[in-house]
């Protein structure tokens, strides 16, 4: 306990230690957080999204604090809902049912909303609800939209009708249904809109339901994909993958390639060369063709590929370095005093040989974490990333293959980008101070 | 003699090297009984430390021949196994307190876990049960026990060299091998540990084999003295006739060498070097520096029998 403290203590003479480790701690946290949050089913539910799950957000939102770099106030998400009031329903004298209901919503923005969405939710037995719509611009002007006669559920995409678009001889609908004018070509209207449902029901307990969805072009910390997926899930949950995947790759590597190392070194002979050739016929194999290769053919299984990666690093040319200095341990006296007290090769290699070269192995242990975060990120980039799982390097392959930076939708490549690469800086720092404390050669004062 | 603690009959350990064959133990015979104090003397690189390897079959890659026999308790312990040896004999029957004994503490390991190691990896004890045990053996080695907690080089020379033998001692052997357990400590710690070694010897009974090249360090403790030269005892006697009368030629130069604390005298030196253990003179090894050399010495001579049950491999005590 002591000794750890004194460590501390001495860390505070690194600034570039204390930086690097808050980070690291801060990215612990981070991950500790989203995994007690969001659970991983939850994850993977939001994640492959569907039906109903994010039907509600914009397709390709900027974030919201993308408003900071912007002179114009960007649109939010409107969402109106009958069931917040405003519906009333009458009784005709012939037995059918009058329902109506208005949708009103401010409008005080700079910009088009990205889309228009509606849902109209019927309950009947056997005859469906008849519907219309009018759209009531705040200068008074009104658009009928087609007649309806939804189902259970029904969804009306309004930017999506190229029958009302060629009616109204808009180059959007968008335009059409904001801008001043029939043809939407005038200014963009600010004030109070309105959408009037009206519906007649033809049984005594059918029901009429509607919900408007404004889309807006700005959406939570991190914006959506071209799926209307929320990027910050994506974003927090690459955050313990990308951490966990970092640090068993590296604990796995060191320890087996250590432990083979030191057994190697200390039985000699033909064991010795053995994991000798191993090594050398490994280190000419190109890892990352075999990383695809596998992804291509076998297996995209994050841990799957974990175990490859394992397997093809433990024998690289570390082995060398250590074997080298377990050459040197392995004449030391008090090896021999252990050998002559009785203690057998696996007490020598784990409690007199390895103990001795870990204060060696932390800051490159340190350092190794954020090139296999690295590695796993250039897997998902190629298109081997795990199907299952959000990750960084997911959001970066989904970025490329919807041209996000030929579009201009920078935050989608940058927001990943900036998290592997604090990732990286993080476990760097760390590793590049922990290094000067092990190796106290390294210290100019 | 079959009671006898230790019977090394015609121990040879050879080693190979690219200059040739070096012989560095070559057809020793002696026997140790318990509670007896051997001292083994002789200059550098007469073998005395690769005896000591020999008979704890501690052997480097580069051996070209072991043989003879080694019996511990009356039992031949060269025909065991790597592992059979490991687990009954060394250090549970022989423990060995190396030469630059400062470096035999690993230096990761407190000094108590470094002295509870051999209980663990020999009788399997709790640690609890093994804590008890330590705490005797540094108490009987004058190590304090506040210094149980401290790592190897937060000790002074001293006591690293008090730890080690506490090492040694831990498991109560029967019989220690002392490598030159003094050589790089200061004359007042030479003494405190040698009487450390005496007061051990008196309470415990442990049979010890002392192998130095330092005659007056040596007669404090030894019961009996072998003399060794190029590979070869060349005396082996008790020690009340062997420093009052040494009888090999090379023994007595060696006494002659020793300063007394009241006698003015002109210390005697030996001339030439030690023969090289890869190309021995033939016949007797020391006849070349001899001064007493005549025509027999072209032979080699046998262990011959003397006076007062001792035993020296020189012609004149044909």
């Amino acid at each position: 306990m002591t000794a750890l403290r004194a460590g501390l203590r001495q860390l505070r003479h690194y600034p570039s230690a204390l930086i690097g480790m808050t980070v690291v701690l801060l990215l612990l946290l981070l991950s500790l957080l989203t995994v007690l949050t969001i659970p991983y089913s939850e994850a993977i539910r939001l994640w492959r999204g569907g039906e109903g799950v994010w039907d509600e957000n914009p397709a390709l939102a900027r974030p919201t604090w993308f408003q900071l770099f912007s002179t114009r106030k960007l649109p939010q998400t409107i969402i109106v809902d009958t069931r917040q009031g405003g519906k009333t329903i009458a009784d005709q004298p012939d037995g059918t049912r009058l329902v109506n209901a208005s949708l009103r919503f401010e409008f005080h923005y700079d910009a088009l909303p990205s889309e228009v969405g509606l849902w109209l939710s019927a309950t009947y037995k056997e005859a469906q609800p008849f519907v219309m719509l009018y759209w009531r611009k705040p200068d008074g002007q009104e658009i009928a939209f087609e007649e309806r006669t939804p189902r259970q559920t029904d969804r009306y995409f309004v930017s999506r009708d190229e029958r009302l678009r060629e009616r109204l001889q808009a180059r959007s609908l968008e335009e059409a249904l904001f801008g001043a004018g029939t043809r939407g070509d005038g200014a963009l209207l600010r004030g109070t809109y309105e959408l009037a449902v009206e519906g007649i029901l033809f049984e005594p307990d059918a029901d009429l339901e509607a919900r408007l969805v404004v889309y807006g072009k700005i959406h939570g910390l991190a914006g959506t994909d071209a799926q209307r997926r929320d990027l910050g899930v994506a974003l927090l949950w690459g955050t313990p993958i990308a951490l966990t995947f970092g640090l068993l790759a590296a604990v796995g590597t060191t320890i087996f390639s250590l432990t083979i190392s030191a057994v190697g070194t200390w039985c000699g002979g033909r064991l010795d060369a053995i994991i000798q050739r191993i090594t050398e016929v490994n280190a000419m194999l190109p890892g990352l063709t075999l990383l695809v290769m596998i992804g291509m053919f076998y297996s995209r299984s994050l841990w799957v590929m974990l175990l490859a990666l394992i397997l093809l690093s433990m024998f690289s040319l570390g082995i060398k370095t250590y074997r080298a200095i377990f050459l040197s341990l392995k004449e030391a006296p008090y090896i021999e005093a252990a050998r002559a007290y009785g203690a057998g090769s696996w007490r020598i290699v784990f409690r007199y040989m390895i103990p001795r070269v870990i204060p060696m192995l932390i800051p490159a242990f340190v350092t190794a974490i954020p090139g296999f975060v690295f590695l796993e990120a250039s897997l998902s980039i190629l298109g081997l990333g795990d199907p299952d799982i959000p990750t960084w390097g997911k959001l970066l392959f989904d970025a490329y293959t919807n041209e996000a930076l030929f579009k201009g939708y920078y935050y989608w490549v940058l927001e990943p980008a900036a998290l592997l690469m604090l990732t990286g800086m993080s476990f760097a720092m760390s590793g590049f101070a922990l290094d000067r404390m092990f190796n106290p050669r390294l210290r100019t004062a | 003699m079959n009671d006898g603690l230790l019977q090394i009959e015609d121990l040879r350990l050879h080693y190979r090297t690219t200059q040739g064959v070096v012989q560095a133990v070559d057809g020793v015979t002696f026997a140790l009984g318990p509670r007896q104090a051997l001292a083994v003397l002789g200059e550098s690189g007469c073998g005395k430390s690769s005896l000591a390897r020999a008979i704890l079959r501690l052997l480097p890659r580069n051996v070209e021949t072991y043989d003879g026999c080694v019996r511990v308790h009356g039992l031949d312990v060269m025909p065991f196994d790597e592992e059979r040896f490991r687990r009954e004999v060394r250090w549970s029957k022989i423990a060995i307190v190396m030469q630059a004994a400062m470096n035999a503490l690993n230096p990761v390991l407190r000094v108590v876990d470094q002295v509870l190691e051999p209980l663990l990896v020999h009788q399997g004890l709790q640690r609890e049960a093994a804590l008890a045990r330590v705490r005797a053996v540094f108490q009987m080695v004058g190590v304090p026990l506040d210094f149980m907690g401290r790592y190897a080089f937060e000790l002074s020379g001293g006591m690293r060299q008090r730890v080690v033998l506490a090492m040694a001692l831990v498991l109560q052997p029967p019989l220690v091998l002392l490598d030159e357990p003094t050589s790089a400590l200061d004359v007042l710690t030479q003494a405190n540990i040698m009487n450390v070694l005496k007061r051990i010897k008196r309470e415990t009974g442990t049979s010890f084999m002392l192998i130095t090249h330092d005659i007056a360090t040596s007669s404090e403790l030894a019961d009996r003295v072998a003399v060794m030269y190029a590979g070869q005892l060349v005396e082996l006697s008790d020690a009340a006739h062997f420093f009052h009368e040494p009888l090999h030629p090379y023994a007595q130069k060696l006494m002659a060498s020793v300063p007394r604390l009241r006698e003015a005298k002109k210390l005697a030196y030996i001339p030439g070097r030690p023969p090289s253990l890869i190309d021995l003179p033939q016949g007797c090894r020391f006849a070349p520096r001899c001064l007493q050399r005549f025509a027999r010495c072209e032979q080699d001579p046998p262990m011959m029998h003397a006076k007062d049950g001792r035993q020296v491999r020189c012609w004149l005590y044909e």
